[in-house]
């Protein structure tokens, strides 16, 4: 009979929000295994080469791998964390087993509590030749360019203007590839201006109140059409632009990534400003199902940087469920709460806040 | 392409290798993906769709879409954007749905 794995804590991913729960739940002195289906934890941060915002607490000021190499540095030298790379969780069951496939091995694990920290996956929009090579998801583009040191193209076009369109437009800038144009659907930048006023200076046009209506090439893209949207985000005629692209880059949102969650029968909610399904949770990140907590993008898509305290706070909470740091998780739990309270304080912030109390509102259609 | 020069990364390459991409003899860098090494050879084109035999290729590059599946070394259905070069190895395109040996 295979052998079953005891934890006390299991994270499923080793992103932001993982990485953050394992060390804070395993400095409290709880044993903690981490799944992570890559081959190298640290999740989408390893890609990030722009500098974060926040306060120092949330490491602002320091690049994105930098944060990650960091979080992976403090994972890796303390003894109750174990981190399984290339290993992928399959399913959770009712008798609180985990399963999971690793280098071709079918893995069971029985955990005493689990932390859900699966991030999200990227949208898809809807458009002639959609699907032609040529067409990325940002977070592809990104992976390309700042893992692999290898770019997508010659010119591209970035269909959204939000933090991840800009950035990687920058990115894309800095590794010699030339940006055609950003164009978004809403009538305003939805990034920061800080991240719009640079590539703006470098003479790329951002157009708002524009969207693609079809991409073209024969066996990949050779370029796609735009046009303006009028005030009812209907197309206004004769205002299409023919534009010679070989990459179209998509950054138009992302979606939690909540089958586990589901799965797990966690009671779950459609919150438009959460960007999708999520499970119900109270205060300290707990599911509707006990013992199961959940952290970052998957309980509702936001930014690294709030991930982080997320993951420290689902930590503390199902650490100190088992018993340990009894006497101090109440406080660390308020700090990071009001961490979260400060990285919400924004208009991005507001949405996500306005999302968070829908979600913690019992009524409402639920699912 | 490859991006020599970077304002703020250093991209520490591994060891120069062959593989074979439908009998073509290729480079690529060990340690890579198969598809970041095909992506660098100026490969866009992975496969075909099934049922509308439109051109496939990398989408997600993390293991999550499905689009960039290929034969190697003999077995099908390999996502290319997570599996790792190795010296030697030949990446066919895919015909159909592929069969198990």
């Amino acid at each position: 009979m295979p052998k079953v794995k005891e934890t006390e804590i299991l994270i499923v991913g080793g992103g932001p929000a993982g990485l953050s729960a394992a060390s804070a739940a395993a400095n409290l002195g709880a044993s903690v295994l981490v799944l992570e289906r890559d081959e190298k934890p640290g999740g989408q941060l390893i890609k990030q080469t722009h500098k974060f915002f926040g306060s120092k607490k949330q490491y602002a000021g320091d690049r994105g791998y930098q944060i990650g190499d960091l979080l992976i540095e403090q994972c890796g030298n303390n003894p109750k964390v174990e981190v399984w790379t290339n290993t992928t969780a399959l399913g959770i069951y009712e008798d609180g087993v985990v399963t999971a496939e690793g280098r071709a091995k079918h893995l069971k694990i029985n955990p005493k509590k689990i932390i859900v920290a699966t991030g999200a996956s990227e949208k898809m929009i809807t458009f002639p030749n959609n699907d032609l090579p040529g067409i990325y998801g940002a977070g592809a583009v990104q992976t390309l360019m700042n893992v692999h040191g290898i770019v997508p193209g010659r010119r591209v076009l970035m269909i959204g203007a939000g933090n991840i369109g800009l950035i990687v437009s920058y990115q894309l800038m800095q590794a010699g590839v030339e940006i055609a144009a950003i164009i978004e659907a809403a009538p305003t930048i939805g990034g920061y201006l800080v991240h719009a006023s640079k590539i703006r200076r470098a003479g790329v046009p951002i157009l708002t109140s524009h969207t693609i209506t079809e991409a073209y090439g024969n066996e990949s893209v050779e370029g796609a059409i735009i046009c303006k949207l009028d005030e009812g985000w209907q197309p206004v005629s004769g205002s299409e632009q023919d534009l010679k692209v070989d990459v179209i880059c998509l950054a138009v949102g992302l979606s939690p990534l909540t089958e586990l969650c589901f799965q797990a029968d966690c009671q779950m909610k459609y919150v438009s400003e959460l960007s999708g399904h999520v499970p119900v949770r109270n205060e300290h990140l707990e599911t509707t199902r006990p013992g199961l907590y959940v952290a970052g993008d998957v309980s509702g898509v936001e930014e690294a940087s709030s991930a982080m305290v997320e993951g420290r706070l689902a930590g503390i909470s199902a650490a100190c469920s088992l018993g340990y740091g009894e006497d101090i998780a109440p406080k660390l739990q308020a700090e990071a709460l009001a961490e979260l309270s400060e990285l919400r304080a924004g208009p991005a912030g507001q949405k996500t806040l306005r999302g968070i109390m829908n979600l913690m509102d019992k009524g409402g259609a639920v699912c | 392409m490859r991006i020599t020069e970077h304002p703020i990364l250093e991209f520490l390459r591994g060891e120069e290798i062959s593989f074979f991409f439908n009998g073509q003899e290729l480079k690529g860098f060990e340690g890579e993906t198969i598809a970041a090494a095909l992506h660098a050879a100026g490969v866009r084109v992975l496969g075909h769709s099934h049922a509308m035999n439109r051109p496939r290729g990398l989408f997600c590059a993390i293991g999550n879409c499905s689009s960039c599946l290929m034969d190697v070394d003999g077995e099908p259905n390999i996502r290319i954007c997570v599996e790792t070069l190795k010296p030697g190895m030949r990446v066919e395109t895919q015909q159909g749905k592929g069969c198990l040996r």
